[in-house]
């Protein structure tokens, strides 16, 4: 591939690369010839997408369809839970739940004959009535794909389907017509913010940047995504690893740099797969390396990978850890931007954050800004999980009330249970009640209700979800991932984990939940880093919204969730026992005694709390408190 | 000029000074713990690890602390606030919650600042009972202690080995509760590139890293009818022991010393500063020897382990340099194993030769095979200054009161020469003024070569030695040696000798000497008190000691000869 080496013949490939995407782009419903995309996320690869992929070009071949129907891969649609998803392009077909074995039939049926095949379609839990086109399914009716919106739409190991999206213009336009002034105004008024957690403005990081006079600078993309549950940044890299690098080039340029550093966990092998097959081709291309479009902006892109150290994700442990050093973070001020990666100005910019970078010069900042809230501009991925019926990730306008998201596009509470609370931020978040599900979401909102956006996990919680139990979880996460440098992260979660592993097992106090709350403040205020300094969200909040439960742990050693084990208690009601001896016999610690025909005892101090015995009980005679 | 205000004082202070330093301004006294600065070591642990040191600063959401915040125009800072000062002892109380309450029978008890700072807090209770960290005890050098579970994370022995000393042997390890300082891989000392230069021991703050002690092991020789014990005092000692008996840094205690060993029952009564004198002379025919051939130049002193050590691991290619001659400690203990035990009809099998140390690695030379003489280890125990004044307090005797006796003879004869060995420059001093009069047989008139002293950690001179131009270095910490080593490896610099020190300014702030608060000044007053000894000396030349001289003619016949190369030489430093 010879490269680009101006703008003008970027363009002139733009046009040349369109008829890659004639079948997906609006207006397409009446060409002749068929595209399949199959999922290549991690989730589906994982369910056999590649195999369904083999199966297609298979039969393709078999049954002579070459040049009126192409299959490929692409990035995560989102919708992880209905795997491996297949979308069949000009029509939107969407396919759930796909196997190997369907292929046969979507071939025969859908590709040659023109009918979809119903029974491989998605179905509205609420109403069970199929849907066929994804733009039609409640999940994605009100999302909103902006960084998203390569992944399920382009092939993302061929360069040729990005620059056939627009793919590198807004690089090519401000190598050619822009400042890198101009190129930092116009983020500044894009509003555009940081989508790694903290929210900070990336305008205004890369002005910090720019300002200083340094013979080197460095640009880094964090993609040490960590919280537990959130796979936006992965997907990303996986779906359209194209815009980060686009992103990071446009940094480069604004700030004066000539080199960056993609810090990505090597967890995410796939993701690390097509950023390397992605750099190959931008270096071929002449998009990355000397002489950028012609020009006489130098910039290029390593890949740092991370050892799966979450603390990592804070700026100043990542670029140690760059530096070959302990993934251990150190104090502010200095600020990267003024001195980080081997002391040079660097900004680190999250993989998300990056992603919006392109589209938005690509639209315009003022286009970019009238989506999302008055302090928060543009979309965010969350990634939904927990107890609700829709699992995936999704896009959304800054400010979309939680309701919505959940209920919408999420399809509401799995099994008919009631909503409890929803997790967001994960580690470093909080939980948030009902009362606050018409909140509109963005940074202030979340910050004000005592959670915060983090990266953009989402977990919903209904009320077979102990609360204490949830904070405890969280905080045994950041005590396993504290880096241990600071005295108030390295020692205070952990006496807080310990605390609240006394109220889950029936041991706490009143003065235990003095306690907690005083060593919240003391670990909020005086940690080093963010993770320390987050780490007791978790337990304030919930202690805020859910006292009353933390108060039946402790005060009537009960746990109304019926979650924490050691404060259950199972006894049998002698007016409804038989004596059949079921329970008994079903019991692994042998701890039932009773003789037949005769109301039977467990005896509580032997119990293990498994629960057997009420499974074995066909009379309902044994109560679980 | 940069305008704050500190508790509702006005302070004007430079850019770029922290809260703390803006603070002692104002005279607010910002309690710490992990922050150390020891400007003469070029040391600055500010890693804010403790957060003791927490302020609040108006606009600031969380508390930063001041070790390690810059102040900014139109700060305004409260230090005593109820929010900061109930933070500042609840990290306290957590630090405390992890560490062994065992303060007793602890060896920094007294001088530990964890312990001191928890009386100073008035902590009474013990607040905080959950799990405690485990790890096991490393003496697996027999010099360098770690205890793991009585460090509080401060992180100053890393700065000190990996970017003052750049040695490398030390690292965080692990996460979270579990982190704990220690070599990579969490091996022992003995398999790490630690050169057990004791520096981490002084800057620790509590117990987690001291010296392997040997002070039962002393009493039990000094008990033992059958042995012959003698001892022998570095010259660092002298200025410095005083303070652990309430006298000030750098009071020369010489006298009271010797008495002092005679009084805990010790059968000679020697000075490590004749052996100083002995390597002067073995060294200096070494370097006249190179200087004429002007083969493998520089010359490398040879008379710190630590640096030895150091050569050893860091820059093999480069140990035909050093001289051969051993120490001045293992050189006084062969000269009394063998010379003195000869002249006393004592077999040298039931000897016992106890060194007083200022250092840590002296112990790891003592043990070394072949710093040995037939088989017998020159020197059987090394213990630091520490270790003495606590035998001596165990032993009824009061060192401020003791009256003013003399060593015992012929090893207790020495020159001012000999005594400047105690501090950086010391060694190539003396060796300069033996050197230039064997040399060019002139009477050498003024012995102060003033270029060669100092605290610096790099120092050069050109000296005129028969109309050759000699130049020399003297560096202090292994972080300054690494350097002009790597220039001389480059083929950047040029020297001819080079006297070399592990330690920051020499053997005077040795890991063995006894712990002290205002570091930085304690050393310049014991620097201070080697070289009153040396003017105040008669004898100011090693070559001019008589019992070295009566030491040749006896028994050694000239410098170098074949029995010089079996007592006081080694094949190679490893």
């Amino acid at each position: 591939m010879p490269k680009i080496t101006s703008y003008e013949k970027l363009l002139e490939c733009y046009k040349e690369y369109q008829p890659l995407l004639h079948t997906r782009k609006d207006g397409a419903a009446h060409v002749d010839t068929k595209t399949v995309l199959i999922c290549g996320g991690t989730g589906c690869q994982s369910s056999d997408s590649l195999h369904i992929l083999a199966e297609f070009n298979r039969l393709i071949a078999e049954k002579h369809l070459e040049g009126k129907v192409e299959a490929s891969i692409t990035g995560c649609f989102g919708f992880c839970e209905k795997g491996p998803i297949v979308k069949v392009f000009p029509d939107n077909t969407f396919y759930v739940q796909v196997t190997p074995a369907d292929v046969l039939e979507i071939v025969e049926q859908d590709l040659i004959k023109g009918q979809r095949v119903t029974r491989l379609l998605y179905e509205e839990p609420n109403k069970k009535e199929k849907v066929a086109a994804s733009e039609d399914i409640p999940f994605y009716k009100l999302q909103k794909r902006v960084a998203l919106r390569n992944c399920g739409f382009i092939n993302p190991e061929k360069i040729e389907e990005y620059i056939a999206n627009a793919g590198y213009q807004a690089l090519g336009r401000a190598l050619t017509q822009m400042t890198p002034a101009q190129v930092i105004d116009e983020v500044k008024r894009s509003g555009l913010r940081g989508r790694g957690g903290a929210g900070f403005s990336t305008g205004k990081k890369w002005e910090f940047a720019s300002m200083y006079e340094s013979e080197e600078k460095f640009v880094i993309c964090n993609a040490d995504e960590g919280d537990p549950g959130a796979f936006m940044d992965r997907s990303i890299m996986e779906g359209d690893a194209h815009s980060v690098i686009e992103g990071m080039a446009l940094a480069g340029y604004a700030i004066g740099a000539h080199q960056g550093y993609v810090y990505i966990r090597a967890e995410y092998p796939l993701a690390v797969n097509r950023l390397k097959i992605a750099l190959i081709q931008a270096r071929e291309h002449g998009l990355l390396g000397e002489h950028i479009l012609g020009t006489n902006f130098n910039f290029d892109i390593d890949i740092r990978l991370g050892a799966g150290a979450f603390v990592c994700g804070e700026e100043t442990a990542l670029i140690h850890s760059v530096e070959g050093g302990r993934g251990e973070p150190r104090n502010k001020p200095p600020f990267p931007a003024q001195s980080g990666l081997w002391e040079k100005p660097t900004i680190v910019n999250n993989v998300e954050t990056l992603a919006n970078i392109p589209i938005l010069f690509q639209e315009g900042a003022a286009k970019f800004a009238e989506l999302g809230s008055q302090t928060s501009k543009g979309t965010k991925v969350f990634a939904l999980a927990g107890k609700v019926n829709n699992v995936g990730l999704v896009e959304v306008p800054m400010g979309t009330p939680l309701r919505k998201i959940i209920y919408d596009i999420g399809g509401g509470i799995r099994g008919g249970a009631n909503f409890k609370a929803a997790q967001t931020g994960g580690p470093s978040g909080g939980c948030i009640p009902a009362q606050f599900l018409d909140t509109p979401i963005d940074y202030e909102s979340l910050m004000s209700i005592g959670s915060m956006m983090g990266s953009g996990g989402m977990i919903v919680l209904n009320d077979h979800d102990c609360m204490v139990n949830i904070a405890r979880f969280y905080l045994e996460f950041t005590v396993e991932e504290s880096c241990g440098r600071c005295a108030p992260c390295r020692i205070g979660n952990k006496r807080m984990l310990e605390i609240l592993t006394d109220i889950t097992e029936g041991r706490g106090t009143e003065a235990d939940l003095r306690e907690l709350k005083e060593l919240s403040q003391t670990i909020t205020d005086t940690s080093l880093c963010g993770l320390g300094q987050t780490a007791p969200n978790p337990v304030i909040s919930t202690m805020k919204y859910f006292w009353d439960e933390y108060e039946a742990h402790v005060k009537e050693k009960r746990c109304p969730a019926g979650v924490c084990q050691k404060l259950l208690k199972y006894e049998i009601d002698p007016a409804k026992c038989i004596g059949c001896t079921a329970c008994a016999r079903g019991c692994p610690v042998s701890c039932i005694s009773g003789s037949a025909k005769q109301p039977h005892v467990i005896d509580q101090t032997r119990c293990i709390k498994c629960g057997a015995c009420m499974t074995k009980c066909r009379f309902g005679a044994i109560s679980r408190n | 000029m940069v305008n704050i205000t500190i508790d509702n004082q006005q302070v004007s202070v430079p850019e770029g000074t922290t809260v703390l330093d803006a603070a002692k301004q104002a005279n607010i006294k910002i309690p710490t713990l992990c922050y150390l600065h020891l400007e003469k070591s070029n040391f600055l642990n500010n890693v804010a690890s403790c957060r003791i040191c927490v302020v609040e600063v108006e606009g600031r959401r969380n508390l930063p602390p001041a070790c390690a915040t810059p102040v900014t125009e139109g700060m305004k800072i409260t230090t005593n606030s109820k929010r900061v000062l109930s933070s500042r002892r609840k990290n306290l109380e957590l630090i405390l919650s992890n560490h062994p309450f065992n303060c007793l029978i602890c060896a920094k008890s007294t001088d530990c600042e964890l312990q001191t700072l928890a009386w100073e807090f008035g902590i009474n209770t013990q607040r905080y009972r959950g799990e405690r960290a485990t790890h096991e005890i490393d003496k697996s050098s027999g010099a360098l202690k770690r205890d793991p579970e009585k460090c509080i994370m401060c992180r100053r022995c890393e700065v000190m080995c990996n970017e003052v000393q750049t040695v490398g042997a030390l690292t965080a390890f692990g996460r979270g509760f579990n982190t704990v300082v220690a070599p990579a891989e969490k091996k022992p000392l003995i398999e790490s590139p630690c050169v057990y230069c004791g520096q981490c021991v002084s800057v620790c703050p509590t117990a987690a890293l001291t010296g392997v002690g040997y002070i039962s092991e002393v009493w039990d020789a000094l008990f033992n009818p059958k042995k012959k014990v003698v001892v022998q005092v570095a010259p660092a000692v002298r200025v410095a022991i005083g303070e652990e008996f309430g006298m000030q840094p750098g009071q020369i205690v010489t006298g009271k010393l010797a008495a002092a060993l005679r009084r805990i029952g010790f059968d000679g009564v020697f000075d490590t500063t004749f052996g100083a004198d002995l390597t002067v002379i073995e060294e200096g025919r070494e370097i006249m020897d190179r200087l004429k051939s002007g083969k493998n130049l520089p010359i490398l002193t040879s008379c710190c382990p630590g640096w030895i050590n150091f050569i050893n691991y860091h820059f093999p290619t480069l140990k035909y340099m050093p001289s051969t001659c051993k120490s001045p400690q293992q050189m006084t203990g062969a000269i009394a194993k063998n010379y003195y035990a000869k002249k006393m009809g004592i077999d040298p099998k039931d000897m016992v030769v106890v060194s007083v140390m200022p250092c840590i690695a002296k112990k790891y030379e003592a043990a070394l095979p072949y710093e040995s003489t037939h088989g017998i280890p020159d020197v059987d125990y090394s213990i630091t200054t520490r270790e003495l004044a606590k035998m001596l307090k165990e032993g009824s005797v009061d060192l401020k009161n003791m009256p003013e006796e003399t060593f015992d003879d012929p090893l207790g004869e020495s020159t001012g020469a000999g005594v400047i060995f105690g501090a950086t420059g010391g060694v190539l001093e003396a060796a300069l003024r033996t050197v230039y009069e064997k040399y060019t047989g002139k009477t050498l008139e003024d012995v102060n070569f003033m270029a060669v002293r100092g605290t610096q950690g790099i120092r050069e001179a050109s000296i005129q030695i028969n109309g050759r131009t000699v130049n020399v270095a003297a560096l202090s910490g292994l972080g300054n040696a690494r350097k002009v080593l790597e220039k001389i490896v480059k083929g950047e610099a040029h020297y001819d000798i080079i006297e070399i020190m592990a330690c920051p300014s020499g053997c005077v702030n040795g890991g063995g000497q006894p712990y002290c608060h205002d570091r930085d000044e304690v050393i310049e007053q014991r620097i201070r008190g080697l070289y009153h000894i040396d003017r105040n000396q008669a004898i100011r030349k090693s070559h001019e000691n008589p019992s070295i001289q009566k030491l040749y003619q006896e028994y050694l016949g000239e410098a170098g000869s074949h029995l010089a190369h079996e007592l006081l030489h080694v094949e190679s430093h490893n």
